[in-house]
């Protein structure tokens, strides 16, 4: 099946000289929930932006549902919500007239009982009536969902929606994420906590400094990062691994006062028994043991760690 | 065309006139009055008629004019402003309109807002003097034409202000003193001979000169003159507007 929304060479190059991307390529599938993580500053934005018509690229191009983003703006636009970064709102409209004029704008014609659904998934309705100022930061944001939701969008862009936001609230988000991907929309996050894209995307994209680093199906990635490393702190200095546990996987700390196991949790055997058993065998003086689970964060700090040692 | 999205526009924005629809009439209904007792009452009682109108009725056109050229300007250059500064032209935007799109919609408010301001005037004028308006038809195109240049002048400079400064910068330094200049509340024919030549350079000269005419079928200009500065005027601001959207001035980053 073809991609929904395809970029190719995308470059953006600012009035100010600045180039926030640098040729990046990123197809995105219809239906999928995809994380676009990265540090502040990466790209993430200016992405979006030209994608859903903010902003104008540089160069390369960028189709959705198949139409040029710039020459068939309209049916590109058309599929496209968007729920961006900043909260921009204006405080003395009521609810639901807001909603009402985001669907008027994308072409929809009037449709109450449309607007209504969308603002009792949002838990919005009570509020219809109340003027914006009148509602909660968490609410207002809700009000933007609504908004990008109100033409019934095929794909939704979420710049951060769950920024500065509770617990209790990010749930709801994230209930309401999950009904449109069970509706079949297509959902672009980012987001700077891993544990949601952990949790939401069917594939996560590392961009940083303006390039892709890395795209990847969650659950391989998260396989390869089922690994745990268990670390035995030594009160004395070794030059070697120990003959007692030679040949089972163990390395020595870069100190010399450190042995360091990986394995893998998901294993019938993780070898873990037969290491402490190989410990006290040798009869190494411990100081200290531990275990670490990799997640994605270590990935991607890891990830945007290399490009900084590359560029330097 | 997608007037769907271009309905939505006008009637959200219509929607915030009437939101404010006290002060929306309030304001011109009470200066009206006010230029009235001091133009009409004091400086009325030493010029009574102007080539034989009554000055009381002579100035309503002028008035009129003088009101929808500001309201003209600052409602539409407001209106795109507002949007620029509190972030909610991501919206407009990211939405499948095109420019010439937007621009209908948020002229046609602001436009639609002027005329009804024109309106409310003329009805408040009609409590002070009598009043009868020969050609009603060329009245009210004259309004349409006034208030819809005026509006697209507005948008331009809400799309290129930076600031609330610049916002207010040429309604202040340009239009008010052509306005005033403008004949509003004389004939030319009554200035001195240099100023009335300088006059003839002042485009708001041909507008007011056309709506009197309008209403009293006497002009400091000939009618067809009037008209035609002022689709000059709409051509101007047409291309000006073009150009602007060509280049993406000041919108996308
Ligand atoms: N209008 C602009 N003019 C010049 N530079 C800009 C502009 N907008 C963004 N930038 C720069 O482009 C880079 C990418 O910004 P962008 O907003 O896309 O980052 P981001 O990944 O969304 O970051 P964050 O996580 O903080 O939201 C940044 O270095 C930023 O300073
Ligand atoms: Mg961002």
């Amino acid at each position: 099946m073809a991609p929904i929304i395809s970029i190719k060479g995308l470059e953006k190059t600012y009035d100010n000289g600045f180039q926030a991307l640098k040729s990046v390529d990123l197809d995105i599938e219809e239906g999928e929930v995809l994380a676009l993580l990265g540090p502040n500053g990466a790209g993430k934005t200016t992405l979006i932006s030209i994608v859903t018509g903010m902003a104008n690229k540089t160069a390369g191009s960028v189709t959705v549902g198949g139409y040029d983003s710039v020459r068939d703006f309209r049916q590109a636009r058309e599929l496209i919500g968007l729920v961006p970064q900043e909260m921009n709102i204006e405080v003395f409209e009521k609810v639901i007239a807001t909603v009402r004029f985001s669907r008027g704008l994308f072409g929809k014609p009037r449709d109450d009982a449309k607007i209504e659904e969308v603002l009792k998934s949002l838990t919005l309705w009570d509020k219809r009536d109340n003027k914006l100022r009148e509602l909660s930061g968490g609410m207002k944001r809700r009000v933007m969902i609504a908004k990008a939701l109100s033409h019934e969008p095929r794909i939704l862009f979420l710049d951060e929606p769950t920024a500065g936001v509770d617990v209790e609230l990010r749930k709801e988000m994230w209930e309401v994420m999950k009904a449109l991907k069970a509706a079949g929309v297509t959902i672009i996050l980012t987001t700077h906590y891993i544990e949601e894209a952990e949790m939401m995307a069917d594939r996560v994209a590392v961009i940083s400094k303006g390039e892709i680093l890395l795209v990847k199906e969650k659950d391989e990635l998260m396989k390869s990062l089922g690994k745990k490393v268990l670390t035995i702190e030594l009160d004395q200095t070794l030059t070697e691994v120990p003959p007692d546990l030679a040949g089972q996987g163990v390395e020595l700390g870069e100190d010399g006062k450190s042995l360091i196991y990986s394995y893998d949790t998901a294993a019938p055997q993780t070898g873990i028994t037969d290491i402490l058993a190989g410990v006290r065998a040798s009869g190494l003086k411990l100081s200290d043991i531990s275990t670490h689970q990799s997640s994605l964060e270590d990935i991607f700090v890891g990830l945007v760690h290399d490009q900084k040692e590359d560029a330097a | 065309m997608n007037w769907t999205a271009i309905g939505a526009i006008y009637k959200f924005e219509m929607a915030r006139t009437f939101r404010s629809i006290w002060q929306s009439v309030v304001s011109p209904v009470v200066s009206t009055s006010l230029y009235f007792v001091v133009f009409g009452a004091a400086i009325g009682s030493r010029i009574e008629t102007v080539e034989g109108v009554d000055y009381g009725a002579f100035i309503v056109p002028g008035l009129m004019m003088l009101q929808m050229l500001m309201q003209s300007v600052t409602n539409a250059a407001l209106g795109i402003y507002f949007p620029k500064f509190i972030g909610t032209i991501y919206e407009l935007l990211s939405a499948p309109v095109s420019t010439k799109e937007i621009v209908i919609g948020y002229v046609g408010a602001a436009a639609t807002k002027s005329m009804m301001i024109g309106l409310i005037i003329l009805a408040t004028a009609a409590l002070f003097v009598d009043l009868q308006i020969q050609h009603p038809v060329a009245m009210l195109a004259f309004m349409v034409l006034t208030c819809f240049s005026f509006s697209l002048m507005g948008f331009i400079i809400g799309i290129w202000a930076g600031n609330f400064e610049q916002l207010n910068l040429i309604p202040m330094l340009v239009i008010t003193p052509l306005v005033f200049l403008g004949g509003a509340f004389y004939s030319i024919s009554m200035l001195p001979e240099t100023w009335q030549t300088i006059a003839l350079f002042n485009p708001v000269v041909y507008l007011v000169s056309g709506f009197r005419w309008s209403f009293f079928g006497l002009s400091d200009v000939p009618v067809g003159l009037s008209l035609a500065a002022i689709a000059v005027f709409l051509v101007i601001c047409l291309v000006a507007i073009n150009a602007i959207f060509r280049s993406g001035w000041k919108i996308r980053t």
